[in-house]
């Protein structure tokens, strides 16, 4: 059997060091060791997108990356996001619109959201729908996350204005 | 809305100052799930916790010849490898029937499969290790020795003489068979003006959940208690069925359902490898923990739809429609589903075809076979999509051979609003329907004229557009009708406690329970509203047999109906307790007391007398100071089933707008309407979204997701790169409006509204779809509408 490898990294904020096997992903290392649980798992081959997190300021599928290729790596998770007020405001878009239902989706989706409104300031609905689309939602049928989307790019424009 | 009345108990609840009925409020309490923090069973971690993995079979059909795990049982972590017939010594098997559904039968299905296994992906053996990829790796050495029997995978032979047997005790594969005959059809037909038939083929889903099914069990042997937490809909049932097949009373199992990753009717079942879970906990006395990943959740979470179904219709000239009549065959799989049966679905075509017309006039038979394919049982809308899909193809197909508009051919025939009371020609009886209203409104809403023209302005480009319309009706509120007349041990009873607490906020257990719905919300709206405090006091507790009242769960657009019901009951008692209470303290009369923001305030003029903290205050605390003999009680109970129509039926339309490309096959969906009317209205912004996930989730059905199998039962599309989903992409947005006609069942006058966007949506995708191909010749019946299904029928390929 394989040894383990031991890493390092920076997840919210916090530095982090482990002994990990090669083969564990980011998202089992995510839930399973740091009890990160906000990372959900939906299909474990990246389809879904429900364990969208932030490798490096850019979004990644969790379960398609090794923990060991986060060695030194700067990690953000939907905690992470939470507790520093980045997205408070999408976040409260997202509850006005009822733009979730059972909420597995949520944390991959304000991930993918708000690294849209991070590239683009003022999207488009078609532009939404096309960002989001590597984001599975079985409840919603995505209209209301788009609007929430939608609202929060514009009260950003107007508050920088 | 608002306006104040001399006497609020004169008032009906609905209408109470600051009233959250009817207003769009957010659901408490989402914060949990924006960030992250929300506790779904796949979070979940108790000391001591295995892990199952199930080894699954590779055959659809075939005999286990020998099960060797020793290999297995020597591997890092592992606690244990169980066999079936090793897990029979603490769980018995069970059979998926129900005594209303008369003549179907079914066979003993056990946890793990012993000696046999009917469907690929069957659970043969467990592995628990600590972790579940060390499970994983032990499944891998577990060798097993089959013999591949002849697998029974297509429903149009399965009911063959020639065919083989699946369950030789049963004699054949006829699982269940309903025939139903109205009025006089032969003769219907012979006079009416022209018939027209076809075949309509539906293909087999499933809900994909996005946390798959998920269950920790946790037996404490010293307790002799078992605690199941698990992401079902109906905690009571599961609590039932676990005691039963486990050798225990009720009391000895307490089911806890926290935050759930979506159901839709896939949570509603109990499942072999659940079961299984329970048992291993209970066999090797520790908590132990399965997860099914995407690949077993395509192969073992239940499949639905998969119908057959030839169809006929007569018309006159006028429009008049004058028979329907259907010949549905389905395949459920193996074993019919515990404990609800499937044949729920098939029993729910034959009810509801021809559901919106007043044809008297219907002929049907329904089949359910055996096939060694995965097992098939109700997800949302059961049986809706079908019935909707065939009444409402039909109804096209006669408007196109009559020369008649389809809304036109539809206003001719739906019930008129004002014949109800009234029953269906199966026999539903409707209480108040508005067919009629809701046909204007979606007709205002689409600007159906401007749509035409502008559909036969594109035609002139050679752009084909469509236009679909559908008409529907959905079961809600299901009284003992649905199960418990059959012997199920499913209540349809639900119950609310409701108490005043000592700093005046109210604490509500309710057992309807949430898996994102807005059950927790439309709660403490009622709550808020009877009682006369603001939301942020209410907090709901559901999801738990230790801690709420008896109850069914949220399934079949039940919770607002019935479950809304028992809670503003209960806190109408409240309320007149804290009243009495408040009479005494201030030397009043309850009758010139009334409850508003958190106070006890004069009726009379609206002043401020007590507020709730106080009340409370001296009510738990201060006792002594109130006159002798006073016991107040601030808490009250409710329970509520309707009892006066087995099931409250609601009605709607949907209208689709799509854009279909004849050299590619690919249908564009533009723009999608849907009216609904699902009586009284708690929080709209709750039922729109309702309605706009049912839709998406029709959609999908009418355009992507087919579970496909091979002739050998292999399913070939097990995972969610090739089973497609609807994704936001190309999805369109929906407009949704409402007609409102509370049902007089409740006071609160609330009907479901959790199945009517997927009832409808596929049949009015492919209305749209033969609308835009029309001067094609072409008529599709068949969904899911894939680029090969429409250029084949296109002649193109």
């Amino acid at each position: 059997m394989t040894a383990p490898v031991s890493i390092s990294l920076t997840v919210n904020g916090e530095r982090v060091a482990a002994h990990v096997m090669p083969r564990l992903n980011l998202a089992d290392f995510l839930r399973e060791h740091l009890k990160l649980t906000g990372t959900h798992v939906g299909c474990e081959h990246g389809v879904c997108g429900a364990c969208t997190v932030r490798i490096g300021g850019e979004i990644v599928r969790s379960c398609l990356t090794l923990a060991v290729q986060v060695n030194g790596a700067t990690v953000q998770t939907i905690e992470g996001l939470s507790d520093t007020g980045e997205i408070a405001d999408l976040q409260a878009a997202f509850r006005d619109r009822n733009a979730l239902q059972c909420g597995f989706c949520t944390p991959g989706m304000l991930m993918a959201a708000q690294d849209l409104l991070q590239h683009n300031r003022n999207p488009a609905r078609e532009e939404i729908r096309e960002h989001l689309s590597g984001n599975y939602c079985r409840c919603t049928g995505y209209q209301a996350i788009v609007d929430a989307v939608e609202t929060t790019a514009r009260t950003r424009m107007e508050r920088s204005a | 809305m608002s306006s104040i009345r001399v006497n609020p108990d004169t008032l009906s609840v609905l209408d109470r100052p600051n009233s959250y009925i009817g207003k769009t409020v957010p659901r408490p309490n989402l914060d949990r799930l924006l960030q992250g923090r929300g506790m779904y069973v796949s979070d979940m971690e108790l000391p001591r916790m295995g892990h199952v993995v199930f080894l699954r079979s590779p055959h659809a059909h075939a005999r286990i010849l020998s099960i060797d795990a020793t290999a297995a049982k020597q591997m890092p972590d592992v606690i244990a490898v169980v066999t079936g017939k090793e897990l029979s010594a603490v769980i018995t098997p069970w059979v998926g029937v129900l005594s209303h559904l008369k003549g179907l039968k079914s066979a003993p299905q056990s946890a793990i499969a012993i000696d046999r296994v009917c469907w690929q992906g069957e659970a043969v053996a467990a592995i628990v290790a600590t972790s579940r990829a060390a499970a994983e790796d032990a499944a891998e050495h577990v060798a097993v020795a089959y013999q591949e029997l002849e697998a029974v995978t297509d429903m149009g032979t399965a009911l063959d003489p020639a065919t083989p047997v699946i369950h030789a005790s049963l004699g054949d594969n006829l699982a269940f068979e309903r025939i139903h005959d109205a009025g006089a059809v032969d003769q219907a037909f012979a006079d009416s003006d022209a018939v027209v038939e076809a075949d309509f083929i539906f293909g087999r889903h499933t809900g994909v959940t996005l946390e798959p099914r998920s269950v920790v069990a946790d037996w404490n042997a010293a307790e002799a208690r078992l605690t199941i937490y698990q992401g079902t809909q109906a905690p009571h049932m599961v609590q039932n069925i676990a005691a039963l097949h486990l050798g225990l009373r009720e009391a000895q199992v307490r089911v806890v359902c926290k935050d759930v990753g979506g159901s839709f009717g896939i949570k509603v079942h109990i499942y072999a490898d659940e079961m299984a879970t329970y048992a291993l906990s209970k066999l090797l006395r520790r908590p132990i923990k399965f997860v099914a990943d995407r690949v077993e959740s395509f192969n073992t979470d239940i499949h639905a739809r998969d119908h057959r179904c030839k169809g006929k219709i007569g018309v006159k000239h006028d429009g008049t429609i004058t028979a329907f009549e259907i010949d549905d065959l389905t395949g459920i799989g193996p074993y019919s589903m515990y404990p609800r049966t499937s044949a729920i679905e098939a029993n729910q075509v034959v009810n509801l075809v021809g559901g919106p017309y007043t044809n008297k006039n219907y002929r049907a038979r329904a089949r359910v076979a055996f096939q060694n394919k995965n097992v098939m049982c109700q997800y949302r809308a059961v049986g809706h999509p079908i019935a909707c899909s065939v009444t409402e193809g039909l109804v096209d197909l006669a408007a196109m051979k009559i020369g008649m508009d389809p809304i036109e051919i539809r206003r001719r025939n739906l019930i008129a609003d004002d014949g109800y009371p009234c029953a269906s020609p199966s026999g539903l009886r409707f209480e108040q329907l508005s067919h009629h209203a809701s046909l204007n409104k979606i007709v205002e809403m689409m600007d159906y004229r401007a749509l035409r023209a502008e559909q036969a302005a594109l035609r002139e480009k050679g752009i084909h557009r469509g236009i679909g319309i559908a008409s529907f009706i959905e079961v809600t509120n299901p009284s003992a009708a649905f199960y418990g007349v059959g012997g199920a041990k499913i209540s349809s009873q639900d119950g609310v406690a409701v108490r005043l607490d000592a700093q005046g906020s109210v604490i509500c257990a309710t057992s309807i329970t949430e898996q994102g719905q807005g059950t927790e919300s439309l709660t403490a709206q009622i709550v808020g509203s009877v009682l006369g405090v603001s939301m942020d006091r209410v907090r709901v507790i559901l999801g738990d047999t230790d801690m709420t009242p008896y109850g069914g769960g949220t399934w079949a657009s039940r919770g607002a109906g019935i479950g809304g019901e028992a809670a503003l009951q209960a806190t109408k008692i409240l309320r007149k307790n804290i009243l009495d209470v408040a009479a005494v303290i201030l030397q009043s009369t309850p009758a010139e007391l009334d409850i508003v923001n958190n106070a006890v305030v004069n009726v009379s003029d609206g002043a401020p007398r007590i507020e709730l903290n106080e009340l409370a205050r001296i009510v738990y605390f201060r006792p002594d100071t109130l006159p002798p003999g006073i016991q107040p009680e601030l808490m009250a109970t409710k329970h509520f089933v309707p009892r006066e129509y087995p099931f409250a039926f609601t009605n709607g339309v949907q209208a689709a707008w799509v854009e279909v490309d004849t050299d590619t096959g690919f249908v564009k969906l533009l723009k999608h309407w849907v009216v609904e009317d699902c009586g009284t209205i708690i929080n709209p912004q709750l039922v729109d979204e309702q309605i706009r996930g049912g839709v998406v989730q029709g959609l999908g059905a009418a355009l992507f997701e087919k579970c496909i199998y091979d002739e050998r039962g292999q399913l070939t599309n097990a995972n969610m790169a090739d089973y497609l989903v609807p994704m936001s992409g190309e999805m369109p947005d929906i407009d949704v409006g409402h007609v409102v006609s509370p049902t007089r069942e409740s006071e609160l006058g609330a009907k479901g509204a959790g199945e009517a966007g997927t009832a409808g949506a596929a049949a009015a995708v492919t209305n749209a779809v033969n609308d835009a191909l029309k001067p094609f010749g072409t008529k599709i019946t068949e969904i899911p509408l894939t680029p090969q299904v429409i250029l084949t029928a296109l002649g193109r390929i």
